[in-house]
């Protein structure tokens, strides 16, 4: 009665949010790619979440907005969500589901993958080794980028996230080579500005031919977002393990993304956890997070840069929090710092590299690199004290130690975090910048580094700053 | 009338089957037409619920379901030294073989190689009594650890014919036991149910130290052997560098890593690490006596589930050879969150934060598997094992009264708790003195093991921090230079005591493991330093001239610049300390 053909059914039974529900279907998989056949003629596509002898919970990915449960028939495609990759998507704009939006057909040529992905078998993974310089003093030297990590950028609504990921997607090197470079960007729910902004960005700097662009924009359909990521990941796959491209991910925001999941999650009715997102968020992201990586069969790399917007600047809020949990650190941005006026406003203290510490010193970047890095941290931390204890005695009061580190303070967020939107620091330009901060502090409060250290590079630097 | 088992229907991990009267609660099955493993969590009338270890996408009801007639087990025997699983026991090397980069599903391996020939050597004889557990024989299992190969449990008897030694593999026969029921013929294999703790024959107290050559730990919260611990903290305050810390330094015999929803880097590192890293001790790999399971955060997330059982279960078989075992898991949070996942698929009613009611319980179980055992074998030798267990835990926002970090902190006994702040300021291991606490009296064993007085100078680090955190409130609003002279020496000596002794740098080449000795003459140093501070301050010595000798400045450094080899070097410190402030 109910179907068609064999395999597309009119039987819907609820349609809520962006799921619908289809009664006495057979032969359908959970995970399957359906058609959703809309009466004024749209096509519309979806996914079975949840699938029984009697019926299939399908999510839409346009969401089920206007349909009705009389004129609408379900298609079963078969199979999950493909989508065929190949390099020939460099250059080309197309939708959060992969379909192209630049007038143009998709290529003929490409491996059909199910965006899904499967996880990369440790045994098989390369540790990340190279560093990437960014030319920004802060996280060169504090928060080293390396190839192949999955390095986030917690930021706050009006805060310039995306001015920093540009400036990282337009100077990031590798020290000392040239290899097949390129960007993949995943916008999810942005703005129509930002997705235009980077795009400009691409553009003016020659790197558009070797970007492919994901948008779904904030007046795109939601639902749509959950495969955003995923399909952004199945191309950057692709192009790094079977093509050995070195590809930068900027995925932006995942706070749109999460979001969008927990409405398709409620709409469901299922059980949630902290602050209304589903109890799986964690192993959702970690699905995209960790598409990323080096392998040891291949010479390319997916390196993730991922940009959340903290609600309420609220680092332990689910997203950040669980972002944080899975990803290789966070740079976090800071509104005191916007505030003051010192760009990137990237607070190292909540910031990490978790991977920069095989990857710094000696040979691959400076002997010194570690230690100087252990000593802004922890040089860094006590101003915080200080300025409080000022703030309460006057500075007056304080000792000549104290008084040190409130001008170490100053100087080390106006000169060192601080620089120009199209200065590039070398990693020793930054280092030699870092000794002029140390050399505003006496000797003996330096324990990170060691006393030869202490010879040959504070004694130079010290009091230069004074001067200019 | 038998009719074949389908599936009903498919809900993510969690699906169906019809007709399932027959199989029974935790009865490992295989699920539709490609077999994937799955495990049967709920039977109700007919109807089996039915948790499947790999993706479940492309899976149609109407596909058959099997059941295997068994419980979920673990394969044990050797072999499983030096390898990497995923939380089902799936050796990840031979997938890896089979599918490539990206791991593929309803591949099934057994978790020992059963055509690897082994040596064998017999230790007992035929005509020897048998009970549980007895050793019949020997395997060279990696260049750390030989494998007692042992009578599984249940089986008494004496023992009919043992093979001569050679080679064998896991399979072939190698003694006869005659039992009461006939005669039973026994390999070097065999399997054990995961979710069924191997019993203890003898409980004995944990009174003996893990020595992990980590100050904080080991001088002020220690682990003790057979005991549980937990490290719970935010993200980045340094739990896994601390677990690995641990497996790499511990006096134990063998590691059991469980890297639990965690990074697929992080695995990738202990796997290149591991095997070039050389154990202290025996200046051996320390990969020699290491297993990994590696269940990462992208992978099934019921087998993440599963593998902190898969993970104990082989550390209590190495246990009953008579081993010291230590398991990290890293981090029982996304094992919890598993079991929040699966219950929220079947609809339960949820307890707090949306776990299930049973969370408790559960946790409960896991910790309980710890514990140091003593076994005597049929001639009456005795053998002794332990089982200590130490759980990452990471709390959502880093705030310890979630139900995870409150439930685990019922049933551990050691707590290392790890500070946001001190993380920032790079002070590692953020392990915090005031949050911190380990309960096992192991005093008698360091009374009877090192020279210096542990328990006594151990109250005195202790009294110093607490009184100093009470003067740090006042010098956050007044300054330190306010405070009288004898209590700016009591803040000058705790800060030696958090700088000099507590941090410590888990990638300094000198630093990363210290050995007991060092440790007590360090603090030793400190301590003694404090004293005759007060006591110069009193007799009339200037406060300033006191905290800004050079000799601080070189407690400051002595971690990194006194190497073990040289403890007369502090014996040397210690008396110039002397000579200055009695001078
Ligand atoms: N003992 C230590 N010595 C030096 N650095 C450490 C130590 N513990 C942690 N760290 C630093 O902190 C970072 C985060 O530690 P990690 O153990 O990965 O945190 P978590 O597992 O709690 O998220 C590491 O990448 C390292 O830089
Ligand atoms: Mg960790």
């Amino acid at each position: 009665m109910s179907s068609e053909s064999g395999r597309i059914y009119r039987d819907l039974q609820r349609a809520a949010g962006p799921i619908i529900v289809v009664e006495r279907v057979t032969d359908v998989a959970f995970g399957e790619l359906v058609e959703v056949l809309c009466g004024d003629g749209t096509i519309r596509r979806g996914t079975v979440l949840d699938v029984s002898t009697e019926r299939a919970v399908i999510q839409v990915f346009e969401g089920a907005e206007g349909l009705s449960l009389r004129n609408t028939a379900v298609k079963f495609l078969g199979k999950a969500l493909e989508l065929a990759v190949s390099p020939a998507l460099l250059g080309r704009v197309l939708s959060g589901a992969g379909r192209p939006l630049d007038g143009m057909p998709l290529p003929f040529e490409g491996e059909t993958r199910s965006i899904y992905g499967s996880a990369i078998n440790p045994v098989d993974r390369d540790y990340p080794m190279d560093v990437i310089e960014t030319g920004m003093s802060v996280i060169d030297t504090m928060n080293t980028l390396v190839r192949g990590q999955k390095l986030p950028i917690f930021s706050g609504n009006g805060l310039p996230h995306n001015e920093l990921a540009a400036q990282i997607a337009r100077q990031a090197r590798i020290r000392g080579t040239d290899e097949n470079f390129a960007v993949v960007f995943a916008a999810m729910g942005v703005k129509h500005d930002d997705a235009t902004y980077f795009r400009e960005e691409l553009e003016r700097t020659g790197a558009l031919a070797n970007a492919t662009m994901f948008l779904n924009l904030a007046s795109d359909p939601p639902e749509e977002r959950l495969v955003t990521p995923r399909c952004a990941l199945t191309l950057a796959e692709e192009l790094a393990f079977k093509h050995d491209y070195h590809v930068l991910v900027i995925l932006t925001d995942m706070t749109n993304y999460c979001e969008a999941l927990r409405e398709m999650t409620s709409a469901r009715g299922e059980v949630p956890s902290r602050k209304g997102y589903p109890g799986y968020l964690y192993s959702d992201l970690a699905e995209i997070y960790e598409r990323c990586g080096r392998i040891k069969t291949s010479k390319g790399s997916i390196t993730q840069l991922p940009i959340l917007t903290m609600p309420n600047d609220d680092i332990t809020h689910p997203i950040p929090d669980l972002t944080g949990y899975i990803t290789e650190g966070q740079i976090v941005l800071d509104r005191e710092l916007h505030q003051k006026g010192v760009y990137p406003p990237i607070n190292p203290l909540p910031s990490l590299s978790r991977i920069m510490k095989d990857a710094i010193g000696g040979e691959r970047t400076r002997e010194d690199h570690p230690n100087v890095t252990n000593q802004l941290y922890s040089s860094y931390a006590s101003v915080g004290n200080i300025r409080s204890l000022a703030a309460i005695v006057g500075a007056e009061e304080l000792t000549d130690s104290d008084q040190r580190h409130l001008r170490f303070g100053d100087a080390f967020e106006a000169k060192f975090v601080g620089q120009g939107r199209d200065e590039r620091r070398t990693i020793e330009q930054s280092l030699t910048r870092a000794w002029e901060m140390l050399g505003l502090l006496p000797h003996d409060a330096l324990h990170r580094v060691t006393p030869e250290q202490i010879e040959q590079y504070y004694e130079a630097s010290s009091g230069v700053d004074e001067e200019e | 009338m038998e009719s074949q088992s389908v599936l009903l229907r498919v809900n993510g991990p969690v699906v169906f089957a019809s007709n399932m009267g027959m199989a029974g609660l935790g009865e490992q099955v295989d699920v539709g037409d490609e077999k994937l493993t799955g495990e049967i969590i709920a039977l109700e009338n007919d109807v089996a619920t039915i948790q499947v270890y790999e993706d479940t996408i492309g899976l149609k009801p109407g596909e058959p379901v099997s059941a295997c007639g068994e419980p979920l087990s673990v394969w044990l025997g050797p072999g499983i030294l030096r390898s990497i699983y995923d939380g089902i026991q799936r050796p990840l090397q031979k997938l890896y073989e089979y599918s490539g980069t990206f791991l593929e599903r309803g591949l099934s391996t057994p978790g020992i190689d059963l055509e690897k020939r082994w040596p064998f050597t017999p230790v007992k004889q035929a005509g020897s009594a048998i009970v549980d557990l007895s050793v019949l024989g020997e395997v060279p299992e990696t260049e750390l650890i030989t494998h007692r190969v042992m009578v599984p449990r249940g089986i008494t008897g004496s023992l009919t014919w043992i093979a001569e030694a050679g080679e064998y593999t896991v399979t072939d026969v190698i003694a006869k036991v005659a039992t009461a029921d006939g005669e039973r013929e026994i390999s070097m294999l065999h399997k054990w149910p995961i979710r069924k703790p191997r019993p203890i024959a003898k409980r004995l107290a944990p009174r003996i130290p893990v020595i992990t050559g980590q100050r904080v730990i080991d001088f002020l919260f220690p682990a003790a052997r057979g005991g549980a611990c937990a490290i719970p903290g935010g993200f980045g305050t340094g739990k896994t560098v601390t677990q690995h810390q641990l497996a790499k330094w511990s006096d134990v015999d063998m590691i059991v890593y469980i890297g639990c929803g965690e990074r697929g880097n992080e695995m990738t590192q202990v796997l290149e690490e591991f095997p070039v890293l050389k154990d202290p001790r025996s200046g051996k790999p320390i990969m020699e006596r290491t297993a990994l399971i590696a269940n990462t955060s992208n992978m099934p997330v019921t087998a993440r589930e599963a593998s902190i059982y898969t993970g104990i279960t082989m550390a209590e078989y190495y246990r009953d050879m008579g081993y010291h075992v230590a398991i990290m898991a890293d981090s029982t949070s996304r094992w919890a969150e598993a079991l929040r996942e699966i219950s929220g698929r079947l609809e339960q009613m949820p307890a707090e934060e949306g776990y299930p009611a049973y969370l408790a319980s559960r946790i409960g179980e896991v910790y309980e598997r710890a514990g140091r055992s003593e076994i005597v074998d049929s001639d009456g030798s005795k053998r002794e094992g332990s089982v200590t267990i130490i759980g990452a835990v990471s709390p959502p926002g880093g705030d310890f009264s979630e139900p995870v970090v409150t439930h685990t902190k019922r049933f551990v006994r050691t707590f290392w708790g790890l500070d946001r702040d001190l993380a920032s300021a790079r002070h590692f291991p953020s392990i915090h003195w005031n949050t911190s606490y380990s309960e096992y009296d192991v005093s008698a064993w360091y009374a009877e093991h090192v020279d210096l007085p542990w328990a006594e100078l151990r109250e005195r680090a202790k009294a110093l921090l607490k009184e100093d955190e009470q003067l740090q409130n006042i010098v956050k609003l007044i300054g330190a230079d306010a405070l009288p002279d004898k209590q700016r020496i009591t803040i000058e000596s705790a800060r030696l005591v958090k700088e000099a002794f507590l941090q410590q740098a888990a990638f300094s080449e000198v630093d990363s493991y210290c050995p007991l000795e060092k440790q007590l003459a360090m603090i030793d140093i400190i301590l003694t330093f404090h004293s005759l501070a007060l006591q110069a301050s009193a007799d009339g010595q200037p406060v300033h001239k006191i905290v800004s000798s050079p000799l601080v400045e070189e407690i400051h450094r002595m971690k990194e610049a006194i190497p073990a080899a040289e403890m007369e070097r502090f014996v040397d410190l210690k008396r110039r300390i002397e000579a200055e402030l009695k001078g």
